[in-house]
């Protein structure tokens, strides 16, 4: 689904990431992990654009989105992202964090759809072959009342619809997080993207994270996570890769990762954690 | 001291018999209108001054932009607003060969004045959020536009809104000033009245009292508009 090819970053004369090629396909689970400094995170920004590669590219559903006449916002709806410090919208209820999204992006689509009906409407005046309209079989309304039904069923999925009207400040982290984890499950994404999930809660909160991307992951979504939960990593992932100064030095399903490290680096750093 | 209560009751014979509450009513209108409308083409002009100057500079057009917004801010910043009241009214104005009135000429100008002023504390507000915020927005496939919009600017104004009521308190006063365009404010009506009655202590007294009533007033307001965007902060 997701194809990179010689990916490049530099921030300035830094060289961060040095060539990566990797093919991500629908159901795997990607895990990421490398020492810091490695460029994990920057790799797993560049998958969304969020960083602008400097050069490579990255072929998404058959479209290079590292392109820049693409509309990256277009392709962000299919790739979700969940970050280290959650970013729920602090200005935004619980259930507004989920729903705003879609809610919003599907009425902006609504509208122009209604806009390019009026056009050919006045066109057709003066056309004898006449063109057809854009069907259009929503509301506002409907859309608003469909997006909060999802984004409470969703809600209840975490079990946290009594908190759908409370503010994100009065949540825990794992709370944060789970929420986070929803609010890009809202718009029904191909692919999620994790920047290190569970790096900023507390010890106690990890658990009830980590049991929803495993629940996730049995679902069939496709996911790129880069952790330092390598008890996830062992448990969840399909694939394994490890990243050192800036490109991918070994890449293996879990148990030959784990089991068999190739690579000195690698030996090293597991040899540290373990 | 005598002579203070003869000068009250010279002052109540000509601010109600002689119909100077007409005066001072529409002095306060113009100077509530003047103040309220500058805001509002303030905070609007700012808030687009500031949008293009926190924009991502490794592009051509928003390098260009913000070099449009610095000489703007520099202009309106480096010049008094008596200046740039007698500028537009009497220089600018007449090329172009709009004909509006003084209060007209005060609204805008105050608009143009105070949006220089608002795009450096809107940015400062901007600024104060989490980066993290617009790179969610962004990353659920919003435009940049519609994060800034509906994410980090109604927290940005939270941020500054004390610094925004001052804002609007220092264009209360500034008002004073729009008598050399032509504009009845305030300071008009009362002139008037002192002329009137060749006597000037009361008038004058009164007047800034109305403008210490008036900025407590807008000091309440704010305070109330604080309070209830409080709501999705932890400590209320």
């Amino acid at each position: 689904m997701i194809d990179v090819i010689n990916l490049r970053k530099s921030f300035g004369d830094l060289e961060i990431l040095k060539g990566i090629n990797i093919t991500i396909n629908k159901g795997d689970i990607v895990a990421v992990l490398g020492p810091s400094g490695s460029g994990k995170s920057t790799f797993l920004r560049c998958l969304n654009c969020m960083e602008d590669p400097t050069s490579g590219s990255i072929v998404f559903k058959g479209v290079d989105i590292a392109d820049m006449k693409v509309d990256i916002n277009v392709h962000r709806r299919h790739m979700g992202m969940v970050f280290q410090h959650f970013n729920l919208f602090n200005n935004k209820t619980v259930l507004q964090n989920v729903m705003m999204a879609p809610a919003y992006l599907q009425c902006k689509d609504l509208k122009k759809a209604k806009n390019k009906n009026r056009m050919i409407r006045f066109k057709n005046i003066f056309r004898s072959k006449k063109e057809e309209l854009i069907p259009i079989t929503t509301t506002k309304e409907q859309i608003k009342s469909e997006t909060k039904k999802q984004a409470l069923e969703l809600l209840g999925r975490i079990g946290l619809e009594d908190k759908a009207d409370v503010y994100p400040s009065t949540l825990s982290g794992g709370q944060k997080q789970r929420v986070a984890i929803i609010r890009s499950l809202a718009m029904n994404p191909d692919v999620i993207l994790f920047d290190e999930p569970t790096s900023a809660l507390d010890p106690e909160m990890v658990g009830e994270v980590l049991e929803l991307m495993k629940k996730l992951a049995q679902e069939g979504m496709t996911m790129v996570v880069v952790t330092h939960e390598m008890g996830f990593a062992k448990e969840v992932a399909s694939r394994v890769i490890f990243m050192d100064d800036g490109q991918i030095v070994e890449e293996a399903e879990p148990e030959e990762f784990f089991g068999n490290p190739k690579n000195p680096r690698l030996k090293e750093f597991l040899s540290k954690i373990l | 001291m005598g002579n203070f209560s003869a000068k009250v009751d010279k002052f109540i014979e000509i601010f109600i018999d002689q119909n100077g509450y007409v005066k001072v009513v529409q002095g306060l209108q113009n100077t509530v209108l003047i103040a309220i409308v500058g805001l509002v083409i303030g905070i609007l002009i700012g808030t687009v001054i500031a949008t293009a100057r926190v924009l991502p500079k490794y592009k051509v057009l928003p390098r260009v932009l913000n070099g449009i917004c610095s000489v703007y801010v520099a202009m309106f910043r480096g010049t008094p607003m008596v200046v740039q009241l007698l500028v537009f009214y009497y220089v600018l104005l007449p090329i172009i060969g709009w004909n509006i009135t003084g209060v007209q000429v005060a609204m805008l100008v105050f608009g143009l004045n105070s949006g220089a002023y608002i795009s450096e504390i809107m940015r400062s507000g901007i600024q104060s959020v989490d980066a993290g915020q617009m790179e969610a927005g962004r990353a659920v496939g919003l435009s940049f536009g519609a994060s800034m919009m509906k994410i980090v600017i109604p927290q940005a104004v939270k941020n500054i809104l004390p610094t925004l009521g001052n804002e609007f308190i220092a264009l209360i006063k500034e008002t004073s000033v729009v008598s050399f365009v032509g504009a009845a404010d305030l300071y008009v009506a009362f002139n008037y009245i002192g002329t009137n009655s060749y006597e000037f202590m009361v008038p004058y007294l009164v007047m800034a009292l109305i403008y210490i009533a008036l900025i407590l007033v807008v000091t309440l307001l704010v305070k109330l508009l604080e309070r209830s965007l409080k709501k999705s902060d932890r400590r209320n």
